[in-house]
């Protein structure tokens, strides 16, 4: 029982991950109709340039700010010199035109850091333990991320209905020739939801340098997991994303933690581990397969 | 002026072509150089151009072109690469791929056209066992090698039970089997993990849960990496003891880890601390050369191409005298980094295999070697091969 709260606990951690990621993707497809590939490279460069500039200075907060940065000055980049062309093209063009970002990226790290993947530790306020399930020690960095990722969620809900960039975001998601008319400048505001998002995929990417392997292509790994839970949570929604994370990541731990032993019980072969990883990584396809069928565009369609 | 252009660039192209026609004897390499393991061919291949270098450019006295192709750790196009070197560069000795799976789609083809290959790392069981062949020859170990190691290991030092990982793939499969194959404690949980996994929460707590003495991992590249530092984060580190093959301990992969590394004891055939005078040999040149410290992937590089030129020496360059030159390599004349090589019956080599510790000191975090475990090691698959 106790090992089944701890398994929960881990499936929110990594719901919570995944929300940071999905939150940005699913802004900029919600906002602007983009389908952006590229979304892991900005994780990548966050966890980069974090991990460098820790290395350097041993300081974590500066780390992550610095990282906040270059991650949504890539974006904002990325937006004006790429992206800001393709808005009128069909989607296919632009998933071709990101897929080439996602090689760009990749080789440029390769170029700039070399192949030695990146070292980063956990910044020492944050390492230990606490015992919030009696007897089970629980790592301090993985229960900050699940706060991190809350705190994220509770700030995009702020951003996004109280306030009047909240306000412009949302029109401009419903009607992007009127809000056009009305005055406001679609062009910033498409780099703003542009950066934003990387900024959000970035400091994604910084909480997640200390825990993975810090190297060259580790976002895609990820994003396919991401572009699940944009498609469950219903695309553009943020509160689609926050609930589609929190699914994805309990489905897949809560598979992996228990279905072998499952699988184990029922068949008690020793062909049943592997049957039990495969249909643990599965599970949320399965998952989606089945919201999709009940729920076409989603559980919370934009 | 134009026309002028045209004709001295096509003079320079024609220098440009007649340059390599000289009596350099081609070898091909295929490896991989691109993708997150793009490391491993880098290594491998500048183990063999260090001793190239070493030999002025000449292997076994005979002038070389090296041909290096990237295979991308794709299979398809590892083939595509071996039919250009056979057809159009007429290349008798092929050797460099990294994996597994690109070796099962090009060996097999190209030792039926007469080339030789020479493994300097990919050592599937279907190459060694029944589908051996008389012009395939593997310079580096035979896959469950480096897993048979770490069993034999913790089944001597006495610990009752082990919980084991690996990812969901044939060569993770191997791993386990080849663990097993010599511990013979309990194994209290086996598991198979996604192929390119980065997050092992779900699988440490259950490990947590199921008190095992000793556990056994193998998850290549990056993988490692975040098993290990996870591992190190949930506080497991002090409790149970972590084993493992060298691949997630080589020397670019601890520089990641970082402390979560410090203890971890793995298994391999070759250290830069081994001591016999060919290691501190190419040890001393490959930090001079490239200004890191080399891997086990760089080692066997290097002792493939010595290989090769002990062959070359003994037939005087002529790898065309298949039988010749083939009883050459069998013969492994050469002075291995290793110390103590042959090869066995399926031409796979019969050597010592060693467990190494990491350790942090004044120089950094490095593997020092614990203990010879294995003396004089066969495969597992040598009886099933007709050689």
């Amino acid at each position: 029982m106790l090992l089944f709260l701890e398994q929960v606990l881990n499936g929110l951690q990594l719901g919570f991950m995944l929300f940071l990621l999905s939150a940005g993707l699913t802004l900029v497809f919600g906002v602007m109709n983009l389908i952006n590939l590229a979304h892991g490279s900005f994780y990548m460069v966050g966890a980069y340039v974090a991990a460098t500039v820790m290395l350097a200075s041993g300081s974590f907060m500066l780390a992550l700010l610095v990282a906040l940065v270059a991650a949504a000055l890539c974006g904002f980049l990325v937006e004006i010199i790429v992206l800001r062309h393709l808005y009128a093209r069909d989607h296919l063009d632009q998933v071709l035109a990101t897929f080439g970002l996602i090689l760009f990226f990749n080789e440029a790290t390769r170029m700039i850091w070399g192949r030695q993947p990146l070292f980063m530790q956990v910044p020492d306020f944050l390492t230990g333990s606490v015992e919030i399930i009696p007897d089970i020690p629980y790592p301090l960095y993985r229960l900050v991320i699940i706060g991190v990722g809350l705190l994220v969620a509770v700030g995009l809900y702020l951003l996004i209905s109280h306030t009047r960039l909240g306000m412009r975001i949302r029109a401009g998601a419903s009607n992007r020739s009127m809000i056009a008319a009305l005055g406001v400048n679609i062009r910033w505001l498409y780099s703003l939801v542009f950066a934003l998002g990387a900024l959000l995929a970035g400091f994604a990417g910084v909480m997640a340098a200390p825990l993975f392997a810090v190297e060259s292509g580790m976002g895609e790994s990820i994003l396919i997991l991401t572009f699940v839970v944009i498609v469950i949570g219903g695309i553009g929604s943020i509160k689609g994303a926050l609930l589609g994370a929190l699914l994805v990541g309990l489905v897949d731990t809560l598979g992996r933690a228990f279905l072998p032993g499952l699988l184990q019980w029922l068949f008690a072969t020793s062909s049943a581990n592997s049957v039990a990883a495969s249909l643990a990584s599965l599970g949320i396809y399965l998952l989606m397969a089945g919201i999709l069928a009940f729920k076409p565009r989603g559980l919370f369609p934009a | 002026m134009k026309s002028k252009l045209i004709c001295s660039s096509l003079v320079a192209i024609s220098i440009l072509i007649a340059v390599p026609a000289s009596a350099a004897l081609k070898i091909g390499m295929i490896t991989t150089l691109t993708t997150k393991a793009g490391y491993l061919g880098e290594d491998i291949r500048d183990g063999f151009l260090l001793a190239m270098e070493m030999g002025g450019g000449k292997l076994g006295g005979v002038d070389i072109e090296l041909l290096v192709e990237d295979d991308g750790r794709k299979p398809g196009k590892g083939l595509q690469i071996s039919e250009r070197y056979i057809k159009s560069d007429k290349v008798k000795i092929m050797t460099g791929i990294v994996f597994s799976n690109v070796a099962m789609a090009v060996v097999p083809r190209v030792v039926e056209d007469d080339v030789f290959y020479i493994s300097p790392n990919a050592g599937p069981s279907a190459l060694a066992g029944k589908g051996c062949n008389k012009n395939y020859f593997n310079a580096a170990w035979q896959n469950d090698n480096l897993h048979e190691v770490m069993g034999q290991y913790v089944q001597d030092a006495g610990y009752a039970s082990a919980y084991i990982l690996a990812p969901n793939y044939p060569a993770g499969k191997d791993a386990l089997a080849g663990f097993k194959r010599y511990y013979k404690g309990k194994i209290v949980g086996e598991v198979y993990t996604k192929l390119g996994q980065s997050d092992y929460a779900a699988e440490l707590a259950n490990l947590r849960a199921a008190k095992p003495d000793a556990v056994f991992f193998f998850l290549p590249g990056g993988m490692g990496i975040n098993f290990l530092k996870q591992y190190a984060l949930a506080g497991l580190n002090e409790s149970i003891p972590v084993f493992g093959p060298a691949f997630s301990f080589d020397a670019r992969i601890l520089k990641a880890v970082g402390d979560a590394a410090v203890g971890v004891h793995n298994g391999s055939q070759w250290n830069f601390d081994l001591d016999n005078a060919a290691n501190k040999k190419f040890v001393e040149a490959f930090k001079t050369k490239y200004g890191r410290m080399p891997t086990l992937y760089a080692s066997q590089g290097y002792d493939t191409a010595n290989l090769i030129a002990s062959a070359l020496k003994a037939t005087n360059g002529n790898p065309g005298d298949m039988d010749a030159f083939r009883a050459a390599l069998e013969k492994a004349d050469f002075d291995s980094v290793r110390g103590n090589f042959r090869f066995g019956s399926n031409h796979h080599p019969i050597q010592d295999i060693y467990v190494r510790e990491v350790v942090k000191d004044a120089s950094g975090i490095h593997n020092v070697t614990v203990e010879k475990v294995f003396s004089n090691h066969v495969d597992a698959y040598a009886g099933d091969c007709s050689l």
